[in-house]
This record gives structure tokens, sequence and C-alpha cells, in this order.
């Protein structure tokens, strides 16, 4: 397979198809690395949270500690629903219209979900929520 | 399915899902797709409670009420058990990227093991919850 602006090094380099070589699946492993813990922490935070009160859950989120795993959780699962639901559409839409505005509603969805939630918890903890 | 025709040449097909006979590791890959999907829409439901709880009293009561009725409670149990089969799985691919556990009696077992794990550690986290008076 002979490609016009494949230079000889970046073949042997194994960039691959896509041209950006295992940058991307490092990426999703770390993430993945990242949720095991937070998403342990994160069902521990549930069931403290459950039985709360909203006043109980904004003085819960008040702790730094639990504001700033809560976004790290936000954040890192929304990274990795990205990346997960974006090889679903890959895989199962083939139209070149409708795959690309899947792909676009997804990230669309997890960057408006994450900056919501993201906002709102950063308004809890610094108080402006009572 | 992968000769070539006389004039261009055919893409090889892989088999389709019906000739297969169902396998256990076959079952566990479509779980982790499908509870990876279902996972999507609890991480929208989990900024929604943010975003109510921000939002003020009344938002919050109407989310809470509606996360704490009969359906609402169903999906969150769904959801758990969705969770911890995703996170066992989880774990499972990073032990295969790692290159182990490749073998089919190894992939068996541990498909066995993540799906009881999945059921477990739900169960598990709703008794906690019910003793904790969080149902």
């Amino acid at each position: 397979m002979s490609h016009p602006y494949r230079t000889p090094l970046s073949r042997a380099r194994g960039n691959g198809a896509a041209g950006h070589g295992a940058g991307h699946w490092i990426a999703e492993r770390v993430g993945s690395i990242a949720l095991v813990p937070l998403i342990l922490w994160v069902v521990y935070a549930a069931l403290q949270l459950a039985p709360m009160s909203r006043d109980g859950a904004i003085v819960w989120l008040g702790q730094p500690l639990n504001a700033l795993l809560m976004i790290l959780t936000f954040v890192v699962s929304i990274w990795h629903m990205h990346d997960g639901l974006r090889v679903v559409i890959e895989d199962y839409l083939a139209t070149i219209f409708v795959k690309s505005a899947a792909l676009l509603a997804n990230l669309f969805i997890c960057v408006l979900a994450g900056g919501l939630a993201v906002i709102s918890i950063l308004k809890i903890a610094l108080g402006a929520a009572l | 399915m992968t000769q070539a025709s006389s004039g261009g040449r055919e893409r090889p097909l892989s088999p389709h899902l019906q000739v297969w006979r169902w396998h256990v590791t076959m079952l566990t890959s479509i779980l982790n797709r499908v509870t990876g999907v279902g996972l999507y829409g609890a991480t929208l439901l989990a900024a929604a409670w943010a975003v109510t709880l921000a939002a003020g009293p009344q938002a919050y009561s109407l989310y809470m009420g509606l996360l704490g009725s009969i359906p609402g409670k169903a999906a969150l149990f769904l959801v758990t058990v969705s969770l911890f089969y995703h996170l066992g799985n989880g774990v499972r691919h990073l032990v295969w990227d790692a290159g182990r556990g490749l073998d089919i009696k190894s992939a068996n077992a541990s498909s066995a093991a993540v799906i009881a794990f999945g059921l477990v550690a739900a169960v598990a986290v709703w008794i906690v919850a019910g003793l904790m008076g969080a149902l």
C-alpha cells in the first residue's frame, strides 16, 4: 500500500490508517484506569447522598474533596462515554451524513452535560446555591 | 467469503450474527456495549442531579421524587448492575490489554466472574442502601 502523503518515517513509526498511531487507544486506557477508583468512590458518595436533604447535599458538596472528586468523576466519565459511543456510532452507522450528525450530537451532548455538571457543582461548592 | 469475483475486488464479509452459536464471551462483549450505552444515559441523569441541586429546592425535590419513585428506583437498580458489570468487564479488558487471560478457558471463567460480580455487587450496594435508610 503506497500512500503519497505518508513518509517512510511515519510508516516505520507505525502510524496506522487513521494517521495518528496509538495515542487515542492509550488515552482510552488512561481514562478507564482513572475511572476504577472514581466509580467506587461515587457509589460510596451516592449511598451517603441518597438519604440527605437538599441542604445536607449542599453542605456535603461544600467539602472541597467531595466537590473535586465529583467534578473529576463527571469529567472522566463523560470523556469515556464520548469515546465509547463514538465507536458504537462508527460501527453501526454507515451513511456519511447520518454518521457525521450522530458524531456531532454525541460530542455536543457530552460537552454540554459536562459543562452543566461542572458549573453546577462549582456553584454549590463555592456557596452560591444556598 | 473471501473469494474475489472476476471483476472488482470483493471485500471479505464477517459471518452474520445469526450463524453463531451463543457463547459466554460473546454475551459479555455484547453486554459491555449495552451497559455502556445505558450508563451514557445514567451519566446524563447524574448531570441533571447536579443541575437541579444547584437550581433550587423546587427543582431538586421534583427530581428526587422522580428518582425515588418505583420506576425511578427500578431504573437506578439497573444502572447499579450495569455500573458494576461495566466496571468488572473494564478491568477484564485492561488485563487483556496487558496480554493476560486471553486463552479460551480463562476468558470463559472471567466471563462468568464479571457477570456474577455485577449482580452481587449491585445487590450488596442496595442492601447497604436499605440498611442506611437511603431507600
